[in-house]
């Protein structure tokens, strides 16, 4: 059983589809990102699965649990950890009183400043005000209630938006560690690099709808499409002629910026040059197989190619 | 943080675990609050003992010992300030700041939460009445009639002027509810009696008054601390018209985040 499964997810608010048939799973010791743009449906995904909304459509079980459900629930609370994207603390509570608070809700908490070395706020940070503290400070705070009880589910919503990069560090760092002790992280980032640094595997969400999901790696290896060959040459070379030559079809993508459809076989490299070549065509840049995630991302979501 | 399948050791040990730690945290949130001190105990003592010591008053209430007609109406002050005030902006920011939203994620569930806030109110308010009776003894308040029939009266306060900052907190902005309530507050001072008697206001603001809250409970005040003890029927009936509707509209509209 998935400690995380969703299947055909769809969430509305009123007449808006925020989710439109999600479906993934995520496993103990495994940490899945669902990335996407703003506004993609990522937030509302989690929340689902958190049991602040109802699915409109499709069904979503956390740990075989029924999260929407009243009696699951009870059974599920005590299970996860929750990170929202912002806030959650009692603003005028000071970080050790938060984090011994929440400690007091779980029936075998971790000790509260172990906790809140781990994720490196001692000294004056434990001991100021929530709503004094920056805001790289507030997210590890968070992170903090959200490990404290011990959760076998971590549901983190962008938990290094707006993080100094000490403050990532140090917070991918905890993240790994929740992972390599078994428990199931789902985290939402509209940050490649993030679901790049951090993932072991990455949803793609756009508009509400799954467009690819897999390990970082194997997004960026593509499929045929993806895997295409780039090269920028000067604008508007005749890409039909190119495309008969090369038996695929080339597209401009953007001013002298093209992508020929097909894998990228030594072959296929020469006969592009040398088409080139014949033209006297210079050639600016050239690349083949892997893409960064960047690549897929923006190609995915309908972002420049 | 190895998965385990937990064994949880006594659910109500557990349950009155999390109670115990969350009432202390929201009593010691209020009274570390310098605004919260100063409208809980601040100003209570400040209108007794002005007013009391200040010859100000009508003259057919400073004829008597005036603390005897300021000592009552101030009790009820201070729950209105504690439990409309204090908890209607405390609750306000709380669900700006998503620590309402948040907090539905533990196990430790909106009933319980609903509970501590009482308790912690409860607490306070226990603070105020023992600082305020002791203050005003000290000007020399006599009280008599019915001590239990005032509790009873406080109580039945304390849940009608909870329901209205709650139905401001769960349904305005954090900033706004700020206002609001320090408005109502001022407004519900100078009508409900505790101060000013109601005999001194203008028939039609007098008819206004006796609907209200606050001048309910400070009447049931005044006569359940009177020498005969007894209290008007129409205060009970306008203070438990509030005290079901005002919660009950706050449950109704309250929003959680």
């Amino acid at each position: 059983m998935p400690a995380i499964d969703v299947a055909s997810l769809v969430v509305r608010y009123g007449d808006v589809v925020a989710v439109d048939g999600v479906s993934f799973t995520a496993e103990a010791g495994e940490i899945v990102a669902l990335l996407g743009p703003n506004g993609a449906g990522k937030t509302s995904t989690v929340e689902t699965l958190e049991g602040y909304r109802r699915p409109a459509g499709g069904t979503v079980r956390v740990l075989g649990l029924d999260p929407a459900a009243a009696a699951d629930r009870r059974a599920l609370l005590p299970r996860i950890g929750v990170m929202l994207q912002r806030g959650g603390v009692y603003p005028s509570m000071h970080a050790v009183d938060a984090v011994r608070l929440f400690a007091s809700y779980y029936a075998d908490p971790l000790d509260p400043a172990d906790v809140l070395a781990r994720v490196g706020l001692t000294g004056r940070a434990a001991r100021t005000p929530w709503r004094r503290l920056s805001g790289g400070e507030q997210q590890r705070l968070a992170l903090a209630l959200a490990l404290v009880g011990r959760p076998a589910v971590a549901f983190l919503d962008e938990p290094t938006a707006g993080v100094d990069p000490h403050g990532r560090v140090a917070i991918r760092s905890v993240v790994r560690s929740l992972r390599d002790e078994g428990v199931c992280v789902l985290l939402t980032t509209h940050e490649l690099e993030e679901a790049e640094r951090v993932a072991d595997r990455v949803v793609i969400v756009d508009h509400g709808r799954v467009v690819a999901a897999g390990t970082p790696a194997s997004l960026m290896a593509g499929d045929a499409r993806g895997n295409g060959v780039r090269f920028g040459a000067p604008p508007a070379i005749d890409v039909a002629a190119l495309g008969a030559r090369l038996g695929a079809p080339v597209v401009e993508v953007q001013p002298g910026e093209y992508r020929v459809e097909a894998a990228s076989t030594p072959q296929l490299v020469a006969d592009l040059t040398a088409w080139l070549a014949e033209r006297d065509l210079p050639l600016a840049d050239l690349r083949a197989g892997r893409h960064t995630l960047e690549d897929v991302f923006l190609r995915l979501t309908g972002g420049p190619s | 943080m190895t998965p385990r399948v937990h064994s949880v050791r006594n659910p109500d040990a557990m349950y009155s675990g999390r109670m115990v730690a969350q009432v202390g945290a929201e009593v010691r949130m209020r009274l570390r609050h310098g605004e919260t001190l100063l409208l809980a105990l601040g100003i209570p003592v400040i209108l007794l003992v002005f007013f009391s010591t200040v010859d100000v008053l009508p003259t057919d209430v400073a004829a008597d010992d005036p603390v005897d007609f300021l000592a009552p109406g101030i009790l009820a002050l201070a729950v209105m300030s504690t439990a409309m005030v204090s908890l209607g902006i405390a609750t306000g920011f709380e669900r700006q700041y998503l620590v309402l939203k948040r907090l539905g994620t533990t196990p430790l569930g909106r009933p319980a939460l609903l509970a501590a806030k009482t308790a912690a109110v409860l607490v306070v308010e226990v603070v105020q009445v023992v600082v305020l009776v002791v203050v005003a003894r000290l000007l020399g308040w006599s009280p008599d009639g019915r001590p239990l029939v005032a509790a009873a009266a406080l109580l039945l306060g304390t849940v009608a002027f909870a329901g209205l900052g709650l139905l401001m907190a769960g349904t305005l902005k954090a900033e706004v509810t700020l206002a609001a309530a320090n408005g109502l507050y001022l407004v519900l001072l100078l009508l409900g009696g505790m101060v000013v008697p109601l005999a001194e206001l203008p028939a039609p603001l007098r008819a206004v008054a006796r609907v209200l809250p606050a001048a309910a409970l400070s009447d049931a005040m005044h006569g359940a601390l009177s020498a005969a003890g007894t209290v008007p029927g129409r205060a009970w009936a306008v203070l438990a018209a509030w005290a079901v509707l005002a919660p009950l509209a706050a449950a109704r509209t309250f929003k959680w985040e």
